[in-house]
């Protein structure tokens, strides 16, 4: 037979692999696989291109090519485009740009806001990178970074002073999550362990703190900061606005964090607990070295989610008539010049949140495989 | 018992360290600040906003210009508290602010309940209907069976629905929250008609791509009359705040302005001349300096120049004068002689 001439002949279990089936690999077998892979699939299929058909072109259109970068006014924009909002007048949120970052703040100062904003983000990869040399000296940075921020924002003590009613803007955004974020945490943890408490009265306490706190809406909160506490002060007085809401927001915070972290020690089995004990370790060691890294590690998830929650929730400062991102830009949009640009704004108001808010989101994924080591195949 | 619990209270404030204290007199804490407080909008377009370089401007930010020129001498020594319809009268009952110069309706409730002291009218508003001109509707009594676009919550929904309803006719409410949204809902044809004060519909026609295909009709359906407020307890405070309006409509009542203030003085009219500070004692009178409306008129212009500056025909917002003209001229704008 001719087969028998040109087919090698191999021994039983040596025969080498065979390339897979055409149709399986390579850009048409992708294809084929997660596209048309059922009648069904086919229909999605075309429904998506269509739809990215109809939207991609004009959105790219309004969004880059159409776009105008530079005018003094929204008559000028709209003049040099075909028609009126046929492309997105950017020049707006160009022309503002500065004041959209930095708000108030005093020009020849702004260098304070960039090196505190240098020093945010050295303090964020100092505490948070496993592999760094003199991880103590960053972690105590870390924590004494809000006081270093406020005493380089507010100034004093060598630098000049500057009103809280300065910040505005970006800035305030961010004055405003990161305090809350990063004192919610510490708090959150000992309202947590509070709460599972043995002493009644501090259980009591913790619980009433908590739940209340969960009862009531953040702008009900918000509110209590800007118009109530004025009353339960003595008349005449007056306690910074910002110093009120930053309280009401770490409060708020702490209580879901609380929650969270709650979660995570209720997930460790009392095997833990009674390990720990038998090691003859205090409350305090115990849960320093045995409880607390492994319930903050399973809490990961939900503290991050609380952080990204109640990063946004700080637009909500704009109801009792603060200037964050959007409380400014909102104002902005009622210059008589630039009547009309909402989309404009919105648009760079949710790309802003977008990113920070993302990247929080994939850290997060990073930090949960990294500290990953269950059983888990 | 109550003051030992204020002066626990008081202790605890001071040690918190944050703690700004204000004594009855307005007028000397505004000095030994150096800076006039103003309570002021979140942003209405011509009355209150900031600028790229967030210095706020607007018709009501002027004649917070024109209290400071007239208190400090420097219309730019200002300060403006941003407030939220919400959140305004406390602020200004909290002492969080001096003078509240924010697009503020006169009510009875305000002046009475709330404690205010309104100081009369900078600005005579109403509200209003606008409509596509190729709808083909002349007046607001044809407007039956149209689809109205309305702020929800607001007195603009219950005077709309009295208009109509006392007029025998019907409309379809399409409901929306601010003036950004019943923009982009009126310009895509969600509603035929958007309701809200005359002065609102001006910014809105202003910002569509054709104001020209628009038109606002002539019916004003409510009164809407809006000016200063200050805390109530401050009598000597209250009279500045009144004379600083007043001034402005007096310097446009004898025609002095911005430009010719200075040759003014030399004026024989002796109304210009008390006005001024040549003759007579009114600034010292009210605790100023005797030249305080020159300074605003220097500073600022007169009641016209300040509407035409901010809200006028030739800015985007181009508002006639209408109800805001001189009492000479047809208006409601009128001063109580400087005498």
């Amino acid at each position: 037979m001719s087969e028998t001439s040109t087919t090698p002949r191999y021994a039983p279990g040596t025969h080498p692999d065979l390339p897979p089936p055409r149709r399986t690999t390579g850009a048409l077998g992708w294809v084929r696989m997660n596209l048309l892979s059922s009648p069904l699939n086919v229909a999605l299929t075309l429904l998506s291109i269509w739809l990215l058909w109809t939207i991609l072109p004009p959105s790219i259109h309004w969004l880059f090519t159409g776009a105008i970068w530079t005018a003094v006014d929204r008559k000028e924009c709209w003049a040099l485009m075909d028609t009126p909002r046929d492309g997105a007048c950017w020049a707006f949120i160009r022309g503002s740009f500065e004041l959209f970052v930095y708000g108030w703040y005093p020009e020849p100062e702004r260098w304070r806001v960039n090196l505190t904003f240098i020093l945010f983000v050295a303090a964020i990869v100092g505490a948070l990178r496993e592999n760094i040399p003199g991880k103590k000296y960053w972690l105590i940075f870390a924590a004494a970074y809000p006081f270093i921020a406020a005493w380089l924002l507010l100034g004093g003590f060598g630098l000049e002073p500057v009103g809280t009613n300065k910040l505005g803007g970006i800035l305030l955004t961010l004055v405003v999550a990161v305090t809350g974020i990063s004192f919610s945490l510490p708090l959150g943890i000992a309202l947590a362990l509070g709460r599972r408490s043995n002493l009644p009265a501090l259980r009591a306490v913790c619980v009433i703190f908590i739940e209340f706190i969960r009862g009531v809406p953040l702008i009900t909160l918000l509110f209590v900061a800007s118009t109530m506490l004025t009353y339960f002060l003595p008349p005449g007085s007056t306690f910074d606005l910002l110093m009120r809401v930053l309280i009401m927001v770490t409060l708020f915070a702490s209580a879901y964090i609380a929650e969270v972290v709650r979660g995570g020690l209720q997930g460790l089995s009392s095997g833990q607990y009674e390990a720990a004990d038998a090691l003859g370790l205090s409350y305090w060691k115990a849960h320093r070295l045995v409880i607390l890294p492994q319930a903050l590690k399973i809490s990961i998830p939900g503290i991050v989610n609380t952080f990204i929650g109640s990063y946004k929730d700080s637009t909500l400062v704009l109801i009792i008539g603060m200037m964050d991102i959007l409380g400014l830009g909102r104002a902005r949009l009622n210059d008589p010049d630039w009547l009309g640009l909402a989309p404009e704004l919105y648009i760079f108001i949710a790309l802003f949140f977008f990113i920070s808010c993302f990247a929080m989101s994939r850290y997060s994924l990073n930090l949960e495989k990294k500290l990953q080591t269950d059983y888990k195949s | 018992m109550r003051q030992k619990t204020t002066a626990v209270l008081s202790a605890a404030a001071l040690v918190l360290g944050m703690v700004g204290t204000a004594q009855a007199g307005t007028l000397e804490d505004v000095r030994d600040r150096g800076v006039l407080r103003c309570v002021v909008s979140t942003g209405i377009a011509g009355f209150a906003q900031p600028d790229a370089n967030g210095v706020w401007g607007g018709f009501d930010v002027d004649f917070c210009r024109a209290t400071a020129a007239a208190v400090l001498g420097d219309a730019s020594k200002i300060e403006a508290v941003t407030s939220t319809g919400k959140t305004r009268f406390t602020k200004l009952n909290a002492g969080e602010g001096d003078v509240l110069w924010r697009n503020t309706t006169i009510t009875f409730s305000r002046d009475v309940s709330v404690k205010l002291r309104f100081h009369g009218v900078n600005y005579y508003d109403g509200q209003g209907f606008m409509v596509k001109k190729d709808l083909g509707v002349g007046s607001a009594s044809e407007l039956d069976g149209a689809s109205v676009c309305i702020q929800t919550g607001t007195t603009t929904e219950l005077n709309l629905a009295d208009y109509f309803s006392s007029n025998n006719m019907n409309y379809e409410p399409v409901p929306i929250e601010t003036n950004d949204e019943a923009r982009q809902n009126y310009e895509a044809g969600r509603c035929d008609v958007y309701t809200t004060d005359a002065s609102g519909l001006a910014s809105t026609r202003s910002a569509l791509p054709n104001p020209d295909d628009h038109m606002v009709l002539p019916e004003i359906i409510s009164k809407e009359p809006l000016g200063p407020a200050t805390r109530h307890g401050d009598d000597q405070w209250s009279d500045i705040v009144t004379w600083v309006l007043n001034a402005t409509i007096t310097a446009e009542e004898l025609g002095v302005t911005m430009a010719n203030v200075d040759e003014m003085k030399g004026s024989n009219n002796p109304e210009v001349r008390r006005l001024l500070g040549v003759d007579g004692s009114q600034g010292s009178e009210l605790g100023l300096s005797d030249d305080w409306a020159y300074q605003i008129i220097k500073q600022l212009g007169n009641y016209g120049e300040i509407f035409e500056r901010n809200i006028g025909v030739n800015t985007p917002l181009g508002i006639a004068r209408g109800l805001n003209a001189l009492w000479t001229d047809g208006g409601l704008i009128y001063s109580p002689p400087f005498r």
